[in-house]
């Protein structure tokens, strides 16, 4: 069984036609990378599957239930452009936020107790962020502070998890590490990974699976096939010349 | 003053009623302060003016009404002020803080006309406009009691729900808080802290002591529950010796309190100045 399941997905804003007839499956233990250029899509297709946006025509299977009735949203973790919008003069410490992740789990009117503190302990040291525990979220770079948003998502224990763009504005050499961190997750943790991208290049030898989408899907399938695509065909994709540089690993 | 406080009941519930305040108004100020809501402490206290000249205007007119206490009627009117608030935050969603002038000066025009209509009032009102230490009654101790019970419970309950909502909203939505459920129960906390507060420090003055203890804080504070712990701190530390001072120099207990905020803030800033010059 799939854990997404997409059907001939199409949505309009107002007037223009943003998605047209999308369908893609998502296998459990896969790791996506949703690729296209700005504006072809992709964080409208997100934001369907997280049930953000409603769906005009189409449908969306989650863990083999319908969109409309899934409530499970706990087994889905979220991590947004963050670095870019974030209030970088809230006061909290690294070890706050990561236990916010957890306000769902505890439950209303609930207060935390040890076991959930010594979770956040454990996240943050997979992450390699435990010796930021007591700094201000702020006083972080962009790189740090994604990686401590990815351990507010990983200590709910999610299933699947979702990253919109999470390494804009995180400098070149914070971003290997946090592809580290995904594949990680990914591989020893078990859980599967959607990353929306546009940075094509670095994400191919990392992930299992790539989508393209510009407002239709082009290319849905394993990344070695990916890697395969002439430029030719890529720049239908992208509708001018794009490089695929090659990884030698 | 310490002898006068064994000695008068005023002193007593003055004195009670400042220890209780000082915690409880930075306490939900610091919420205010980070969700970036200051200004509304500031429309909701006028609107609690508006309660205020109702109540004595009642009490002038109806000799049945003379022992209701105006506490009542301010904690009354606050808390609808704040559900107005939140009305009107909603219907103009791109100019939020459009709000809060129409409910601040909403409450004023509602204070003078009902001043107006009582023909003026007597001392009691500039009591409530900027605090005082005799005016404080056994009644209004006991309901400023009751407030700070159930606020505190209620803070402690929701806690980590009104954490996360000041810190992001938006992931907040997503994993299935009841967002607007919460926002509306804290909007009501204010809403009484304001009217428990307005007795020592005054109406006018009431949202600085839920705003400035914070801001002092926010210099210096790691972590969430740190800056609740120094804004309490600096909190008590006004009110208690704005309370001795006032009562010594016969100075407006409000005014006095505010100033040593200030103060405090002030000394923060500075103290955060010196440490990144010689860091």
């Amino acid at each position: 069984m799939p854990i997404i399941k997409v059907e001939d997905i199409s949505y309009k804003y107002s007037k223009d036609l943003v998605l047209e007839d999308v369908s893609l499956q998502v296998p459990q233990g896969a790791f996506l990378a949703i690729v296209g250029p700005n504006g072809s899509g992709k964080s409208t297709l997100l934001k369907l599957i997280l049930g953000v946006l409603k769906i005009q025509k189409g449908n969306i299977e989650l863990f083999g239930q319908p969109i409309r009735q899934f409530k499970d949203w706990q087994k889905i973790g979220f991590v947004s452009q963050k670095a870019n919008s974030f209030n970088s003069g809230f006061p909290a410490t690294v070890f706050e936020v990561v236990l916010s992740g957890l306000t769902k789990k505890i439950g209303l009117f609930k207060i935390p107790r040890k076991e959930h503190k010594k979770k956040v302990v454990k996240v943050l040291e997979s992450v390699g962020m435990l010796s930021f525990k007591d700094r201000n979220i702020g006083e972080l770079s962009g790189g740090q502070q994604q990686r401590v948003f990815i351990a507010r998502s990983l200590v709910s224990e999610p299933e699947l998890m979702i990253l919109d763009e999470p390494t804009v504005g995180v400098d070149q050499k914070n971003v290997q590490q946090f592809y580290e961190i995904l594949e990680m997750m990914n591989k020893q943790l078990g859980i599967t990974l959607i990353l929306v991208t546009h940075d094509v290049a670095t994400v191919t030898d990392k992930v299992t699976h790539v989508a393209c989408i510009n407002k239709t899907l082009h290319f849905h399938g394993d990344a070695c096939e990916y890697n395969e695509l002439n430029e030719e065909e890529l720049s239908s994709i992208y509708g001018h010349g794009v490089q695929l540089l090659s990884h030698n690993h | 003053m310490i002898s006068g406080i064994l000695q008068y009941e005023f002193l007593q519930n003055a004195f009670l009623t400042g220890l209780i305040i000082g915690a409880l108004a930075p306490l939900i100020g610091v919420f205010v302060v980070v969700r970036r809501m200051s200004m509304i402490a500031d429309a909701l206290s006028h609107v609690a003016l508006a309660g205020i000249a109702f109540s004595l205007l009642l009490e002038k007119n109806f000799i049945a009404l003379a022992g209701l206490n105006p506490l009542y009627m301010g904690m009354t009117f606050s808390v609808v002020g704040s559900l107005f608030i939140e009305k009107l935050r909603n219907v103009y969603k791109h100019f939020k803080e459009l709000a809060i002038p129409i409910i601040l000066s909403s409450g004023i025009g509602l204070s003078a006309i009902f001043i107006s209509l009582a023909n003026g009032f007597n001392t009691d009102l500039y009591g409530y406009l900027f605090g005082s230490v005799s005016a404080v009654s056994r009644t209004d101790l006991q309901l400023i009691i009751i407030v700070a019970i159930f606020v505190v419970i209620t803070l402690v309950l929701l806690y980590k729900e009104l954490f996360l909502l000041s810190f992001d909203e938006e992931h907040a939505k997503a994993s299935g808080i009841p967002s607007k459920v919460i926002h509306f129960i804290f909007i009501v906390m204010v809403a009484l802290v304001i009217a428990a507060s307005m007795r020592i420090v005054g109406i006018l003055l009431v949202s600085s002591l839920m705003t400035i203890p914070v801001a002092a804080s926010l210099r210096f504070a790691k972590g969430f529950k740190q800056m609740m712990f120094y804004s309490v701190i600096f909190g008590e530390v006004s009110v208690i010796s704005g309370l001795f001072l006032s009562y010594y120099l016969d100075l407006a207990p409000g005014g006095t309190i505010v100033m040593l905020t200030v103060l405090i803030l002030v000394i923060s800033i500075l103290i955060g100045k010196i440490k990144t010059r010689f860091a």
